[in-house]
């Protein structure tokens, strides 16, 4: 019996499921872009409209009762006018599409900014909401425009961070009904790490030999003319000898290089996630500094380079560690 | 004013304050709501509101912020004592209508958050469905459905993220609002069944309206005469009876101290009337506050919740309050009462002693002159009114004591309440039963509404005689002094009378304002008389003779159904695709779909299509030309030139996918 019970609960909810996926809460996450359609409009009456509602229901009983039709004409204009407000209501959101989420970047525990790109289709939409995160916001669109809504959203840990589910919904246009539809986009953040607070600075570049670029003096860079007072040892004889003038080989000039080499190899008395923030932590002060850094990781090696793009790529490849 | 008193006004700290335009739309709402009611409320009580609503527009215009208790509260018991002052009570639609306009105006006072917006707006709603409880009058209706537009435009402004709108635009939406929802409210109108009777007594009007009262005495008539609204309007289904005979009964006169006229308790028995033909025809009465249903002479049943008393005068069985139509059967040939008991002769006779000797000794000349003839003792006094150099005037001599002896014997001037007061006295003084009757003679035939008009100043007064033989005969002793009290009017009469013409050149404006009253006539039938008898005769056209309260809540409910689909129809209406490319591109996707070849989501068209050349290798001729022109007209130029697209229309029109033989 108590089979049979659960059996059918479970074939209901998955009737539900099928019929009102949006209703039930289960829809499998989506792919962009979403446009609402009624399938996933739903829309019940606000508290105005309850109130709106009673009142009809005070004016109506008030008009019949004293034979007042001029009253009851009334009445009836203003019930149907609240009645033609629900579908405008549902028109406002029907035809709305999500068409991309574009994603900011965020370390672990502080708030991500996302901009949801809504496109507002054949007519113009005003008074739309986007909850999500326990957020809203109102945004306005005209017709055949996109607009992008500035949500945030709260970051636990790094890593890939799944969306949320997401509701649009209005009131528009007299605030009587609440149409509202539930997105799910497939779709996860990538949240940096968060850095350390304090710890060493990473082994100066200048305590490595292996990376200390200095004049070797037999590292060929170029073939010059001879000016007067070239040591006669750089001559490049052979080469001098197809040529008119004497040919001079110029060598790298020594150069005093300031780079950070960041390795994971190098932290191993550290746990990993220990490592990660300290590497994060690094990362960001060569950024803060403006000073070219490399990082190497297990599975990846990433080489010079500075700027945001660069930043971004290494937290990128941190983010995702396991 | 210094901003010390604005510093009265405060707002809590952490409120959203409203929008100045939400703001700027509920003062106009509750102004709107203001002027409507402005005609009913007493001109002191309308300007005290328009300066309270100006300050606090004024005020918040200035600094946000609302009233303190301190003020609002005296204010609201100032409200209350000043309209128990005036109208005795607090209860009732006049108070009722004072206190509720009072309170919208006073909470705009308090008014700071959208909250309070919202309960205003709807507290402004219902006021101001109570305007149309002093008046159903088209031009009334039609004003006060215009008055939700603000309502509706502040609700609308409450809303967050709006493209901004200047002020007056704000109420375009709101009346394309209400345009679309009156096909499904004037449905609503007439399917919602009527009460039969109230569930709760309706509360008495105060309001004082000139009519006919149950008395009469020199002088009353004058403002009525001069009173050119409507009393009621009458439809008859055979065409109107001829002027002549469009005498309309309301009260029968019977007792007469001298000076005034006044009726009796009558029975509940209507006497014996014998008639050939009657007529039957509707009467759309305009409120009265009385109880008298006039008819035309002479009624023969009464409609319903009304009796037809003894004289066969109707009197409704509570005061008219709205408009009230009923529907009379009259006979026009009749003989009323051919038998005189004793008791109705006596009262028949009465007179007070002492009073007009000279008419008491005119008439017992008659007496003895005609002996048994009372007829011509009639004739008599008709041929009296007639060549003894009386007039038609609506601005007579006063007159004295005996009123009867100085108008028959001094003044000579008067209308009809004189004339029929003299006639009556004499026929009485003479022996011959007599009475007055009040009512209305005349109105106006409406030919494009097909109804007949008939004004206050169409009040008159005639008598009746009882003639042995013949039962109540009505004599108009008015007629006999001016012709064209009866076929013309009292205006043309008086206006005859004094050699005047100026009547004349104003003809044309009565008579366009009389053409111009079929649209109220077709209002009050169509609208305000459409109650519950009406409603039952909805459905007779399509053989249903009786329209219930079962049948009519299905009907509504069926109806309320169909225009919810008509609304669907519209809110799922999507305008088409504008891109024909896309367009094109789906319709291919469908049917490659149907073949079993389904686009997966997130898939690009040219993986897509290769996939289907795989899928339906026998067609691969067909779409690898069709996924290399949709690559070259969506991806080579900015725009698809127009030549190539339209065959690839084409194309995709003509493709027909082969299911794949496994």
């Amino acid at each position: 019996m108590a089979m049979g019970v659960a059996d059918t609960y479970r074939r209901f909810q998955q009737w539900a499921e099928r019929r009102l996926p949006a209703l039930t809460r289960y829809r499998r996450p989506e792919n962009l872009p979403i446009e609402l359609h009624r399938r996933r409009i739903y829309i019940v009456p606000s508290g105005l409209g309850a109130a709106f509602g009673v009142l009809l229901v005070v004016m109506l009983a008030g008009a019949l009762n004293y034979a007042n039709n001029s009253a009851l004409l009334l009445t009836c204009l203003l019930a149907a006018s609240c009645s033609a407000s629900m579908l405008v209501a549902f028109r406002a959101l029907d035809g709305l599409r999500l068409s991309a989420i574009q994603a900011g970047h965020a370390i672990a525990g502080e708030r991500l900014t996302l901009q949801l790109h809504v496109d507002a289709g054949v007519r113009l939409r005003q008074a739309i909401r986007v909850d999500m995160d326990g957020q809203t916001h109102a945004f306005a669109v005209r017709a055949h425009q996109q607009f992008a809504v500035e949500v945030s959203l709260q970051t636990e840990q790094r890593g890939w961070q799944t969306l949320p589910r997401i509701q649009l919904w209005t009131s528009w246009p007299l605030g009587l009904f609440r149409a509202w539809s539930w997105l799910y986009p497939d779709m996860a953040v990538l949240v940096w790490p968060r850095p350390e607070a304090g710890g060493p600075p990473p082994r100066s570049p200048t305590d490595d030999p292996t990376h200390q670029r200095l004049h070797h003096g037999d590292d060929l860079a170029s073939l010059r003319d001879y000016r007067a007072g070239d040591p006669q040892r750089r001559i490049a004889w052979k080469a001098s000898a197809r040529h008119e003038g004497l040919l001079v080989k110029d060598f790298e000039q020594p150069r005093p290089r300031l780079e950070w080499r960041l390795d994971w190899r190098d932290l191993k008395h550290l746990d990993s996630e220990s490592r990660i923030s300290r590497l994060a932590r690094w990362l960001g002060e060569a950024e803060a500094r403006g000073v070219p850094s490399s990082l190497w990781l297990p599975g990846e090696e990433i080489g010079h380079g500075a700027g945001p793009a660069h930043y971004a790529r290494c937290m990128n490849a941190l983010a995702k560690l396991p | 004013m210094s901003d010390g008193v604005f510093g009265l006004f405060r707002r809590k700290r952490d409120e959203a304050p409203l929008d100045a335009r939400v703001f700027d739309l509920l003062c106009l709402t509750a102004a709107v709501v203001l002027v409507l009611h402005a005609t009913h409320l007493p001109p002191w009580l309308d300007a005290a509101l328009i300066a309270v609503l100006a300050l606090r527009w004024w005020q918040r215009r200035r600094k946000p912020g609302r009233a303190p208790i301190y003020l609002k509260l005296p204010l609201v018991v100032l409200l209350a004592a000043t309209v128990i002052f005036h109208y005795g009570n607090i209860f009732g639609r006049e108070p009722g209508s004072a206190l509720a306009v009072g309170l919208l105006v006073l909470k705009l006072l308090e008014t700071e958050t959208a909250r309070d917006a919202k309960v205003t707006v709807a507290f402004a709603c219902f006021t101001l469905m109570a305007a149309l409880l002093s008046d159903q009058g088209m031009v009334a209706t039609f004003v006060v459905a215009l008055g939700l537009l603000p309502a509706i435009a502040t609700l609308r402004a409450l809303q967050p993220a709006r493209l901004p709108i200047s002020l007056p635009r704000e109420l375009l939406p709101a009346l394309g609002l209400l345009a679309a929802a009156l096909p499904l409210s004037l449905l609503a109108f007439v399917l919602v069944p009527r009460l039969e009777s109230p569930l709760w007594g309706a509360p008495p009007s105060g309001q004082a309206r000139t009519g006919l009262s149950d008395g009469m005495s020199p002088g009353d008539f004058v403002d009525l005469l001069t009173d050119d609204h409507p009393a009621l309007r009458a439809s008859f289904d055979q065409g109107p009876p001829v002027p002549a005979e469009r005498y309309f009964r309301a009260y029968v006169m019977w007792q007469y101290d001298g000076r005034r006229w006044s009726t009796l308790p009558t029975g509940r028995q209507p006497v014996p009337v014998e008639y050939r033909d009657s007529i039957t025809y509707r009467i759309a009465l305009e409120p009265t506050n009385q109880r008298t249903l006039p008819a035309l002479d002479v009624p023969l049943s009464a409609p319903a919740r009304a009796i037809l008393d003894s004289d066969h005068a109707i009197s409704s069985l509570k005061p008219v309050q709205d408009q009230l139509t009923y529907e009379v059967r009259s006979a026009l040939s009749y003989r009323l009462q051919s038998k005189l008991d004793d008791v109705t002769r006596r009262r028949a006779l009465q007179l007070p002693a002492g009073f007009n000797p000279r008419a008491q000794e005119l008439a017992g000349q008659w007496r003895r002159t005609f002996v048994e003839r009372d007829d011509l003792i009639v004739k008599a006094a008709l041929a009296l009114f007639h060549d003894g150099g009386f007039s038609y005037t609506l601005a007579p001599a006063p007159l004295g004591r005996d009123a009867v002896d100085d108008f028959l014997f001094a003044t000579h001037e008067g209308f009809c309440e004189h004339y029929a007061s003299a006639f009556t006295v004499l026929m009485r003084a003479a022996g011959v039963p007599a009475r007055v009757v009040t009512g209305y003679q005349g109105g106006y035939w409406n030919k494009l509404g097909q109804y007949l008009l008939v004004r206050q100043s169409d009040a008159h007064a005639w008598s009746e005689v009882w003639l042995d033989g013949r039962g109540w005969v009505r004599v108009d002793p008015t007629a006999a002094v001016r012709p064209e009290r009866v076929s013309l009017g009292a205006a043309a009469a008086a206006a005859a009378s004094a050699g005047q013409s100026e009547w004349k050149g104003a003809a044309w404006l009565r008579d366009l304002r009389n053409r111009w009253d079929v649209v109220n006539h077709w209002w009050s039938e169509g609208v305000i008389g459409f109650d519950a008898l009406r409603q039952r005769g909805l459905l007779t056209p399509f053989g249903v003779r009786n329209t219930d309260t079962t049948t009519l809540s299905v009907l509504l409910a069926a109806s309320s159904v169909a225009f919810a689909l008509l609304g669907l129809l519209w809110a799922l209406w999507r305008r088409r695709d504008e891109d024909p490319l896309r367009a094109a591109l789906r319709t291919l996707e469908r049917k490659l779909a149907k073949a079993g070849v389904a686009r997966r989501s997130g898939e690009g068209p040219q993986h897509y299509l290769q996939r289907a050349a795989r899928a339906l290798p026998g067609q691969r001729a067909q779409l690898d030309p069709l996924m290399r022109s949709y690559l070259d007209l969506r991806y080579a130029h900015q725009t698809p030139p127009p030549e190539p697209l339209r065959r690839f229309r084409r194309a995709v029109r003509d493709f027909r996918p082969r299911h794949v033989v496994k």
